[in-house]
């Protein structure tokens, strides 16, 4: 029966056709309704009119490596690069080319993952503790010698984290101060209490909010940009380059970076609360019916400066956090790019979760302390 | 295949580009640039740094599009394509970057069995097993197969995506600086695999190169950019005795004595 790629005539196999990448679907399954003849056939494939590997495999396949490795002896007719082509496959194909298969998932892998991701919590925290000593001895070791202060690539960064950051946060808290202030005064309206709504937004704002959503913001704007730079940084091997120059690279990368955000946080934070209180300024002035004298005698009156230092002194805690964890998962950094975005990632989660968390127990402290 | 590309005949040139302008902004890289790749021969692309080797690759390719003039490809000008028709073509190439590119979340076999499932409809399976021959090909154990690219040596990389390259069976392969990188021994290696690889496959090769050992060992030609055009285009010895002060200092230099004396012998 004349077939289009394969012709048996009396146990004799014949090739033919296009042999190709495109007709693979077509020759598996010609070959398929052959396969048994071909252990024993005479095969001639001097009709094949196109050959590439895909087609040599599918041969090779079916005459065995060793039959196809002597091609020349037994198909001289047919083109020498087609020749060649069949032996250079048949060699690729003599090493075994099964592999073992993925691995099946099972019930205890999911305690294997549990487990290694405890692991991986607590290394992370030990590496993080050691960070922060370190930082913390180089920056003692320097604060006596300003000559090695680094002066230009500290304002450099308090530009980009602290300066470039003020329209965001401005605008974010004084969004978040309107949107209080109106809570407030859908709560406060039944007990016929509405002029506390002043009060409600300044603790708010002075105490937690300030602080906290500028630190929140900036861990995801700054951590992040740390990150990244000295992921790249890792990754194009400039931090074992300045190592080799006898050059500290945490005196000349992370500590002008700590330093800007200790300058940049608390300042932003003062920005949070001032823009905060204004947004509830606004909210009560205009629907609240309570005139913007009214709200300034208020804060005088209720409001002692206590609140606004309990919040601020949260501010510098915070930005040494965020900094040195983005610095850390800069250096954490190994080679590809895929590794920059994933530190990149773990460096904002990280950072936004100890803001949260120390911020949650400084409340408790402070309430503890009646401050 | 061949029955829907009447134009293609076997002795017409594979690419054919004329007139080509290539501008970034005001630096104008190439001006009025004429270019040739012969059927199923391996063409050395020299030239500077910054004179536009590298940008005439991705002209070709389809990456950049040119200011001006007409590249033909297989028959076909490029520029009157559509989408489709563009895939179509491009399709045949293969290309090998720089620096490997093969793609960092996916295995080796799921590198070189992407097109494979994309472009040729096979199923996973039989894509990944032709993928295993590839790396068995290009010198590559199938061990690697389940290896991603951040684990592998350059020499590996290179390799690797030299069978990511011909995963379809291109008939053109583009190779940017193939051996770049590479220790002496490795390089020789790769000149000697593709050389068996032309030989076995028939492609045609576009080699942008600095490796003067390169050119020696697996060129037919070789063509020179400089002065933003394509000064030379011929065989090697001819290039090698070509009266420009650059080609002379490139084939006369120290190194290319080395080359050519290595060669020799």
């Amino acid at each position: 029966m004349p077939d289009e790629w394969i012709t048996n005539e009396s146990g004799k196999l014949s090739l033919h056709g296009e042999w190709t990448l495109g007709n693979f679907h077509a020759l598996k399954r010609a070959l398929s309704q052959q396969r048994e003849l071909f252990s024993h056939a005479h095969v001639t494939l001097n009709g094949i009119e196109r050959l590439d590997t895909a087609g040599a495999a599918l041969i090779v396949e079916m005459i065995g490596v060793e039959k196809a490795k002597q091609v020349p002896e037994w198909a001289g007719d047919l083109p020498k690069e087609q020749q060649a082509l069949l032996v250079r496959i048949a060699e690729a194909m003599e090493v075994p080319l099964d592999i073992q298969p993925r691995k099946q998932h099972r019930m205890t892998d999911a305690l294997a993952t549990t487990g290694q991701q405890v692991i991986g919590l607590w290394s992370q925290q030990r590496q993080l503790l050691a960070f922060i000593g370190l930082v913390l001895a180089t920056l003692f070791s320097l604060l006596l010698r300003p000559r090695r202060w680094r002066f230009t690539a500290m304002i450099a960064h308090i530009q980009q984290s602290g300066l470039n950051a003020v329209p965001i946060v401005a605008l974010l808290t004084f969004m978040v101060g309107a949107v209080v202030a109106f809570l407030g005064a859908t709560v406060l309206a039944e007990f016929g209490a509405t002029v506390y709504t002043i009060d409600l937004v300044a603790f708010s704002f002075l105490r937690e909010f300030g602080v906290l959503l500028a630190a929140i913001l900036l861990a995801g704007r700054t951590a992040s940009a740390f990150t990244a730079q000295l992921g790249a940084m890792k990754s194009n091997e400039e931090i074992d380059a300045l190592q080799a120059q006898g050059l500290d690279p945490i005196e000349l990368l992370v500590l002008p970076r700590v330093m800007a955000m200790l300058i940049s946080l608390p300042l932003l934070a003062f920005v949070g609360m001032l823009s905060g209180l204004l947004g509830g300024a606004v909210v009560a002035t205009l629907s609240l019916d309570i005139p913007l004298t009214q709200f300034m005698s208020t804060l005088q009156k209720d409001v002692s400066v206590t609140h606004f230092l309990v919040g601020l002194s949260k501010a510098p805690v915070f930005a040494f956090v965020i900094a040195v964890i983005g610095c850390l998962e800069g250096f954490k950094v190994s080679g590809s790019a895929q590794s920059v975005g994933e530190h990149t990632t773990s460096s904002v989660v990280q950072s936004i979760f100890m803001v949260i968390l120390l911020d949650a127990l400084a409340a408790l402290f402070f309430m503890e302390m009646g401050w | 295949m061949a029955s829907d590309k009447p134009t293609e005949h076997a002795n017409q040139p594979v690419i054919k580009v004329r007139g080509l302008v290539n501008r970034f902004g005001d630096h104008v890289v190439h001006e009025d640039l004429d270019f040739t790749l012969e059927r199923g021969e391996i063409l050395g692309v020299v030239g500077g740094s910054g004179t536009g080797k590298s940008v005439l690759l991705r002209s070709i390719v389809g990456l950049k599009r040119p200011n001006d003039g007409i590249i033909e490809v297989l028959g076909t000008r490029l520029n009157d394509l559509n989408e489709e028709q563009r895939s179509q073509v491009e399709r045949r190439f293969g290309v090998l970057f720089q620096r490997g590119a093969l793609f960092s979340s996916l295995n080796l076999q799921e590198n070189i069995a992407l097109p494979l499932i994309e472009h040729a409809k096979l199923s996973r399976e039989e894509a990944e097993y032709l993928a295993r021959i590839k790396l068995s090909l290009v010198g590559l154990s199938p061990n690697t197969a389940l290896q991603f690219p951040e684990s592998l040596s350059g020499g590996m990389i290179k390799r690797a995506a030299l069978a990511r390259a011909l995963a379809l069976d291109p008939d053109i392969l583009f190779l940017d600086e193939p051996t770049a990188g590479l220790d002496p021994i490795g390089a020789a290696a790769f000149d000697e695999l593709l050389v068996t690889l032309r030989d076995a496959l028939g492609f045609s090769v576009f080699l942008v190169t600095h490796d003067l050992d390169t050119l020696y060992a697996a060129c037919d030609r070789v063509a020179v950019i400089s002065q933003k055009k394509v000064l030379v285009a011929d065989t090697l010895a001819r290039v090698a005795s070509y009266d420009d002060e650059w080609i002379q200092d490139y084939f006369q230099g120290p190194r290319g004595r080395a080359a050519q004396h290595a060669h020799q012998q």
